[in-house]
């Protein structure tokens, strides 16, 4: 009792297969892209699924196993669902010296999550991140794509707003 | 347009990324005109010799010396590659983006004159993911240069080509490990290599291979159209060149600046960082980058270079300073970093991957008022073992070691007060309950 196997394993899409192919074009070999192929297939899908994952290493001609092997190590590939935007916090030690645990604790605070959690509305993924090489305006966290530096406790509360003072 | 400080000369008060046609008006792309299919790249190998450039990743490596390990002559056919280090995740450190985010054609050029004087055939930019603007400008950059023909087939009609690519790192700070880059690169776990066989002659895919980072590869073009004479008198010692210096921490002005190698550190603390913010004291410093030793205040009058540094018993590494005033506590700051290490630990060798967590947690120990002095000698043993070179596989685990041997060294009263239950941390501004004014100030 065979089950089709493309049933099991959903397709790339037609993007994320022009945008890996790319990749394969200059490499000596398909199992050397796969960090760019998770990395593209993460930007279009938010997080990298055991399908996804799955899909990936057939088309890298590659065991599932060795990828996720891959994927497990680097911190910026998630194996588990994030929310829409992902909060990275600086803790590293300019940061740390600057305040990074009063900024943590106020974050989590406002919503309701602690680091590595999900917000109920799926608006944020609270994460710790590395020195993020902007030491001289620390404390500093990428919201998304973007960059704030130098914040302090108003900037916590302009950027996370509660749902009541939105509603307010 | 300043001669004196050649790596900052584009880069503009506002910040405003210089693109190409601003780089041109600026004399840029002239030394890749005057060399590719003029020089012989063996006369650009000797002009980067001659200047005694030494690598700006951290170890100061000779770079003239490095590039004469790739085979030239009789090699097997395939490509040979050139690669920036631009992972930059040092704690610490901020040095590279400042040149990538304004002024990325300077790195373009100066790879292109680097792959030209190895005979690279193919190039790569190795860049940490956050780094989003630089990641954009530089892919611009690359191809404006496509179109212009100063990169691809037959660059400036000679018979050189080069291609080059942006690799975006999916974050890991061994990743910055030239050889663990180089396994990264090939889509691979980021574990280090052994050595030999050096890069040089078997690299990416086994083929000849450079590492340097950004700064240095920056440095380059302005040494081939300037000389290596010019290039030593920018420096104040031996050491030649200018650096990137950085300062962060509790100082009026946390930045960096580029100024002449050999800057004496109070001239780069005390002037260009402003001194430390109002109520706070300087106890201490790691002079680049979170793998240095601490310095302290008697050290404020030596020259900033690899050589007085090092004679000093810390190393130059980065050039970004780490200021430890005193309202922070020193086990803390130690505890963070070695933390940092700990969990960026590849796992490939025993006593960086259960050695640091170890660590970590005798720190927390101390910290949390759970310490004995047993624990403060076991602290001792493990920096001693760990950060002893040779006892593991590659340079993360001794680095990490480094702020915690020479912390023991001149911060061992603050961890024998832990210990001996009299630590006062009413005092540290940056706890979420610090009573001093600090913090998020
Ligand atoms: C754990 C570790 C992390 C490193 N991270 C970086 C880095 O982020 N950027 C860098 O240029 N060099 C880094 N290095 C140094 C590189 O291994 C290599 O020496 C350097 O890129 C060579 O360039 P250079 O000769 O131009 O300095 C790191 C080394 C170690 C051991
Ligand atoms: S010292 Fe640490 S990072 Fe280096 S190879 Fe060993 S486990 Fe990996
Ligand atoms: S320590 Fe936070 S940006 Fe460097």
């Amino acid at each position: 009792m065979h089950m089709n196997e493309t049933q099991l394993i959903p397709m790339l899409s037609d993007i994320e297969l022009d945008e890996i192919n790319a990749e394969i074009a200059h490499a000596p070999y398909p199992q050397a892209v796969a960090i760019d192929a998770l990395k593209i297939v993460q930007a279009h899908r938010g997080w990298i699924s055991d399908e996804s994952l799955n899909a990936i290493a057939r088309h890298l001609n590659m065991s599932p196993a060795e990828l996720d092997g891959i994927a497990t190590f680097y911190n910026l590939i998630f194996r588990r669902p994030v929310g829409e935007r992902v909060i990275l916090l600086c803790n590293s030690v300019t940061c740390w010296i600057k305040g990074y645990e009063q900024l943590q604790q106020q974050i989590s605070e406002r919503l309701g999550v602690s680091l590595g959690e999900t917000t109920k509305d799926n608006q944020y993924t609270f994460l710790p991140v590395t020195c993020l090489g902007a030491c001289d305006k620390a404390p500093v966290m990428m919201v998304g794509d973007d960059l704030y530096e130098n914040i302090t406790s108003e900037t916590v509360t302009q950027i996370f707003r509660t749902q009541q003072e939105i509603d307010a | 347009m300043s001669l004196d400080k050649p790596l900052t000369r584009n880069v503009r008060e506002d910040r405003i990324p210089t693109d190409f046609s601003a780089y041109i008006t600026n004399g840029g792309y002239q030394a890749l005109q005057q060399t590719i299919g003029k020089y012989t790249p063996a006369d650009c190998l000797q002009i980067i010799k001659d200047s005694n450039l030494r690598g700006r990743g951290g170890a100061g490596f000779p770079t003239g010396m490095k590039w004469s390990f790739v085979p030239m002559e009789n090699v097997s056919p395939g490509h040979k590659y050139l690669i920036c280090n631009a992972d930059e995740m040092e704690p610490g450190t901020f040095k590279d983006r400042l040149i990538m985010e304004c002024d990325p054609h300077q790195l373009i050029e100066g790879m292109i004159l680097s792959a030209y004087t190895i005979q690279a055939d193919v190039a790569y930019i190795f860049i940490r993911s956050e780094y989003l603007l630089a990641q954009k400008l530089l892919k611009q950059a690359i191809a404006d240069c496509y179109e212009k023909g100063y990169l691809g087939k037959n660059i400036q009609g000679s018979d050189y080509s080069l291609d080059m690519y942006v690799h975006v790192s999916a974050g890991r700070y061994i990743c910055g490990e030239e050889t663990a880059l180089i396994n990264s690169l090939e889509g691979k776990r980021a574990n280090p290599r052994a050595k030999p066989p050096f890069p040089q002659v078997s690299g990416l895919w086994g083929r000849p291979t450079i590492v340097n980072n950004v700064e240095t590869l920056c440095n380059i073009s302005h040494i081939i159209e300037r000389g290596a004479d010019w290039f030593k008198s920018l420096s104040l010692t031996d050491d030649s060149g200018t650096k990137l210096y950085g300062v962060s921490g509790r100082v009026k002005n946390p930045g960096c600046w580029e100024l002449p190698m050999g800057t004496p550190i109070r001239e780069i603390i005390m002037g260009y960082a402003g001194g430390m913010e109002d109520g706070y004291q300087l106890r201490g410093f790691l002079p680049g980058g979170g793998s240095t030793d601490f310095l302290t205040e008697e050290h404020l009058d030596l020259a900033m270079d690899y050589e007085t540094i090092g004679k000093a018993g810390s190393r130059m590494g980065t050039g970004t300073m780490i200021i430890l005033d005193d309202k922070t506590c020193p086990v803390g700051f130690i505890k963070n970093l070695v933390d940092f290490f700990a969990q960026e630990s590849c796992g490939f060798c025993t006593p960086c991957r259960d050695g640091l967590p170890w660590s970590g947690q005798v720190l927390e120990d101390i910290e949390q008022g759970r310490g004995t002095n047993e624990d403060i000698a076991t602290l001792e043993r493990q920096a001693k073992f760990i950060g002893a070179i040779g006892n593991t596989h590659c340079a993360l685990a001794p680095g990490a070691m480094e702020p915690l041997i020479s912390g023991l060294k001149y911060f061992r009263e603050d961890f024998e007060q832990y210990v001996g239950g009299s630590h006062d941390s009413s005092n540290d501004s940056n706890q979420p309950n610090a009573s001093t004014t600090g913090g998020l100030s």
